[in-house]
């Protein structure tokens, strides 16, 4: 039911209420829910909102672009009849769009035979496939230990001041599907970015502009910028064209779509104006209770299904309030994407780069896309080996502190020793530097042979004798 | 239908109101508008009602119709339930995937069960024979496994008058006719049942038999029986959801009903792909072969989300009632409970704590009361075990959906943040998790194992408890300076805790264990602590100890000894005594 005869071009002059970005239409005759709708200023400038609610004879709406400047008796509001669509096309790819899918690169607007609803449709399970195939990020901490597969939801959770920024942009220059891996060729032509910039800084918008430039991709990236001082409600549609640019461009016409979405925290605000707005009941820290949901919305938007080469990999950005993993955004969105990258302050202040902190990063979809025939076999046990040696670290460290490193236990002072060198070497490496799969597990077995063998009772024995001290 | 219907009149979201049919009653399941999308009746005020619709509602208007059904929301039941995936509502996925492709449309009646396929039904019982509600008169062999029982449903009793042969028929077919009071009534194998309601049983029974996970920290330590209830708290990546897909994987359950609630689509697809190639070490026939899945996707409507666990609940019920063990995973009821919130706020209805309804406890009451070993009215013992995982916001376990479902659940295995980063799995905390069926089991365990399980289980715990105690020591001064006969309890935990409790579900040798392969192992470790303790006694130092090479089979032996050859852990024992007999004849 996209279109509903009854309401297409109805137009109602004079509203009755405006509160923050929502207004209040009464008299209306037939409005349908969820229908999209332009508003009509005073000036004859045109906004674009959607109905949120319908009664018998009002509608209440959200004003994409805010309601400043509106009065009740100059405001004019048509409806459409329909929900709102959005063009998709190939030729989308190399352009820059503001945050409702308008070109800002003084291009032409965009060839496009189709259209598609922003809100999506909610993949069959049973259309969907599995995914299973791994990609190289280049990057130790990723690979080896929350290793990406195509067609995986995986957030950079982050706070101010941390570069999750360049590491979006390191992820995005090196990313390799793992069998094309160990090249730095240019990436098959079936390789697309879309972009979502919701309420981020100008700069952060030019620095992955940029990086998109540098590593030769701009001519396969669609951007869509709703920047800082664009309009807050925007910032709710925004993610929705670019995941629906997506979805055409990976089950359409067969494409790798990489999605990185910045910064989901500005989206949950937005939400939650509205929500406030509107005095609906919230739940935890005046999030509505719908969030899950909302946010289900924009991530389940990922994968593979039958009958398509393409795929969709998201990498949301999120910076964590107070650098607090248990607020709502983190939580929640923890709760439904397959896993996580967590950035740490500390490492940051120690200039340690990326500042992954493995410990509460994980990779869910990680078990079925490594081991014998992907990476390699030990790659699974290797893994588990050093997140549990690294835990010990974090002991050792908090016993050290109280009786002094040199008190420590034998086996402790190579966990202390392990630690060092596994931020040093292992978490630690450069924004350019791009290490292979098969790199990046020598670096680990060199680390791990600080550790007596027995020690590793992760590992089969077998492992330990082919890898132990060998690096 | 046309001439009772009402007239919507405000639309929120999946509530909608709707007036003008006094013919709709409340908790009816009516249709809603021209495209038929299904919604249920859940509040009516003099003439206006209240509908939850379980499809997307974009696009409604005002002024549109709503269709009674007659029919309070309800689930078919007939052979063809096992191995199939179905929505919320109990619609058929991949007959939705033909129709509209790999998304989701919306606004079509479709029919749970095929009624095209024929099942082969053998008669139970012949005319002239009394019958009554729940009584089998035939049977359907459904999978290699399962053995379908049609039973005489719900308000009908009298005496058959005719049975159909052995022969094919489909499931509206009928298969045999009563004679009741009110006349003679025709009998299919297709049944409708409301879902909101409790299937009846002749009585409940003493739970006396574990439900057995193959888990070793579930079994060993925190056992579940067969018609109990179990709790798995934890926040993102603990491991709920892997927990539950090897108790379904695993469990000696024989119907498994799976309800991925508000979770990953993924998840579901695994399960999908997966269950049809793994095969039940019992039966040895595929798992797919005794497991029924319901989905709703975290994007998927939010109403239905509800619908899930009921249709799920339902049909575990009806599966029970042919005298079979079934065990009921939802994963996760908290987002079944947010969809309660999130409905009960559209209808700005007074909310209690942190904006759940005031109802949320009865709500969960009702449905862990569904769970429990009955005599069927056929005479057959069956059961529902239910296992509910709970996604506690920022891994509180305070917050309320938590701390009820605690008080109507009597296992609690709580995941722990911690153990998961370090990557012990299952993260299950054993200082907080408990079961209440101890004493249920003991006898069984006894029986089945020949071993003393409780005392065994008992001592584990002390060692582990103890463990917790002396963790405050090290932390402040280091394991060194504790005496030697702490550091055999330290030891010994960490035996526990990493030969024992730490199983990896993609093991393909550790995945699961039977229970003579978990007592085995339990003893050999205490075993080592008493030998360890007896020569520390005599002056053995610690360090001597923790180089023996029998450490090393110990920590091994969950991932190098499969269940069938468990006469390899008879070897390390008689390894371990050796070590320590020439130990000990150094401090004769
Ligand atoms: N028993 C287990 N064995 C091995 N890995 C596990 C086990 N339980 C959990 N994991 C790991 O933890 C991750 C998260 O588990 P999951 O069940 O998805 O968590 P939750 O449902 O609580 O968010 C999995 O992807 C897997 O890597
Ligand atoms: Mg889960």
């Amino acid at each position: 039911m996209k279109t509903t005869e009854r309401s297409a071009g109805l137009l109602i002059a004079g509203i009755t209420s405006v509160e923050g970005p929502i207004i209040r239409v009464e008299d209306t005759g037939i409005v349908a829910y969820d229908e999209f709708v332009e508003i009509i200023d005073s000036k004859n400038q045109t906004r674009v909102g959607r109905v949120l609610e319908v009664g018998e004879n009002f509608a209440v709406i959200e004003v994409f672009s805010g309601t400043s400047g509106l009065t009740t008796a100059g405001t004019s509001v048509r409806f459409s009849g329909r929900s709102l669509q959005v063009p998709v096309s190939r030729e989308m790819l190399g352009r820059i769009f503001n945050g409702m899918g308008k070109p800002i690169d003084h291009g032409p607007l965009p060839l496009a035979h189709n259209f598609a609803d922003i809100n999506g449709q909610p993949i069959n399970p049973t259309a969907r496939i599995y995914p299973r195939d791994y990609i190289q990020t280049g990057i130790s901490t990723i690979d080896a230990m929350n290793t990406l597969v195509m067609g995986q939801k995986v957030p950079i959770f982050s706070g101010s001041g941390i570069p999750h920024d360049l590491l979006a942009n390191q992820i995005v220059r090196q990313a390799r599907i793992g069998s094309q891996a160990g090249t730095n060729e240019e990436r098959d032509e079936n390789f697309a970015i879309v972009f979502a910039g919701m309420g981020i800084k100008h700069d952060v918008a030019e620095s992955f502009r940029n990086a998109f430039t540098e590593s030769g991709a701009l001519n396969r990236v669609a951007m869509f910028l709703n920047l800082a001082d664009d309009p807050v409600v925007e910032r709710l549609v925004t993610p929705k064209i670019a995941l629906t640019l997506a979805e055409y461009l990976a089950f359409k016409c067969d494409l790798h779509v990489l999605v990185v979405m910045t910064d989901i925290t500005n989206y949950c605000e937005a939400l939650r104006q509205i929500s406030n707005k509107r005095g609906e009941v919230p739940s935890r820290k005046g999030y509505p209770g719908y969030m899950y949901s909302d946010l289900a919305n924009l991530y389940e938007r990922t994968g593979r299904i039958k009958g398509s080469e393409g795929s969709i990999t998201q990498i949301p950005i999120l910076t964590m309030p107070n650098d607090d993993i248990t607020h709502p955004i983190p939580d929640i969105t923890g709760y439904i994407t397959e896993g996580q990258i967590v950035l740490s302050r500390t490492l940051t202040a120690q200039d340690i780069y990326p500042p992954v902190s493995v410990l509460p990063s994980l990779s869910r979809l990680m078990k079925d896309g490594i081991g014998e025939g992907k990476t390699r076999a030990d790659h699974p046990a290797l893994a588990s080996q050093l997140y549990a040696a690294y835990a010990h670290v974090q002991d050792v460290r908090s016993l050290a502190s109280v009786i002094g490193e040199e008190e420590l236990s034998s086996i402790d002072q190579k966990y202390f020793e392990f630690g060092r060198a596994f931020e040093k070497q292992f978490v630690n490496q450069s924004f350019s530097e791009n290490r292979s799969i098969e790199e990046t597990l020598t670096i680990a077995w060199r680390i791990l042979s600080i550790l007596p063998k027995t020690e590793l009772t992760r590992i089969k024995e077998s492992d330990i004798e082919k890898y132990y001290g060998t690096a | 239908m046309t001439d009772a219907a009402a007239v919507i009149t405000w639309i929120n979201g999946p509530v909608i109101r709707a007036r003008g049919s006094s013919k709709i009653a409340m908790g009816d399941m009516v249709g809603v508008s021209d495209q038929n999308l299904i919604g249920e009746v859940i509040g009516l005020h003099d003439d206006e009602m209240t509908i939850q619709v379980f499809e997307e509602t974009s696009g409604l208007t005002p002024g549109m119709p709503v269709y009674s059904t007659g029919l309070p929301l309800s689930v078919e039941l007939a052979p063809g339930l096992i191995g199939s995936i179905f929505d919320g509502i109990q619609r058929p996925l991949p007959v939705i995937e033909r129709k509209t492709g790999s998304f989701i449309g919306r606004g079509f009646g479709l029919t749970p069960l095929d009624r095209r396929t024929r099942w082969s039904f053998t008669p139970l019982l012949i005319k002239g024979n009394k019958v009554s509600e729940g009584i089998a008169i035939g049977s359907v062999p459904e999978t290699g496994v399962i053995t379908h029982k049609i039973m005489i449903p719900h308000g009908i009793s009298g005496t058959l008058t005719w049975v159909a042969p052995a022969n094919d028929y489909t499931i509206d077919e009928v298969i045999a006719r009563v004679e009741t009071e009110h006349g003679e009534e025709p009998i299919t194998m297709l049944r409708r049942c409301p879902v909101r309601k409790a299937r009846s049983f002749k009585n409940r029974k003493e739970k006396n038999e574990p439900l057995l996970t193959g888990q070793r920290v579930l079994d060993t330590f925190f056992p579940l029986v067969k018609g109990g209830s179990a709790i798995i708290p934890g926040g993102f990546g603990t491991g709920k959801t892997i927990t539950q897909h090897q108790v379904a994987k695993w469990s000696d359950a024989d119907v498994v009903v799976y309800i991925g609630c508000g979770e990953r689509g993924n998840e579901m697809t695994e399960v999908l792909q997966e269950f049809p190639k793994l095969i039940d070490p019992r039966s040895k026939r595929p798992l797919m072969e005794r497991t029924i899945l319901i989905a709703n996707t975290s994007n998927m409507q939010v109403a239905a989300r509800d619908a899930s666990v009921y249709t799920g609940i339902t049909i575990a019920e009806y599966y029970r009632d042919m005298g079979y063990h079934v065990a009921l995973m939802a994963d996760s009821t908290s987002r079944w409970a947010e969809a309660m919130r999130e409905i009960s706020g559209r209808l700005e209805e007074m909310p209690a704590q942190e904006g759940y309804p005031a109802y949320l406890s009865s709500r969960l009451a009702e449905f862990y009361e569904r769970a429990g070993l009955v005599e069927t009215f056929n005479g057959d013992t069956g059961s529902v075990s239910i296992i509910g995982a709970v996604s506690p916001p920022g891994g509180d376990f305070s917050e309320p959906v938590t701390q009820q479902t605690r008080q109507y659940t009597r296992v609690f295995w709580g995941l722990d943040k911690n153990l998961a980063s370090a990557r012990h799995f299952p993260s299950v905390n054993w200082l907080n998790s408990y079961s209440e069926y101890l004493d249920n089991v003991t006898e069984w365990w006894q029986a089945e194992t020949q071993m003393p399980w409780r005392e065994l289980r008992a001592k584990a715990m002390q060692i582990l408890t103890e463990e917790g105690h002396l963790d405050q020591i090290v932390k402040l001064v280091g394991p060194d300076a504790l005496p030697d006969d702490q550091r055999v309890t330290l030891e010994t935990a960490r035996l526990l805790r990493e030969a024992f409790l730490q199983q990896n579900a993609l093991d393909e040798i550790d995945t699961y264990a039977t229970p003579q392969k978990q007592m085995k192992m339990l003893e050999l470790i205490l075993h080592f602590q008493a030998r360890a303790e007896a020569v520390v006694s005599r002056g053995a130092i610690i360090n001597t100890i923790q180089e023996l090479p029998i450490l090393n089979s110990l920590i091994r032996m969950k991932n190098t000894i499969p269940n069938e050859q468990l006469e390899r852990l008879d070897e390390i024992r008689n390894a371990l005594d050796e070590q320590f007999d020439q130990l000990e004849l150094l401090y004769r």
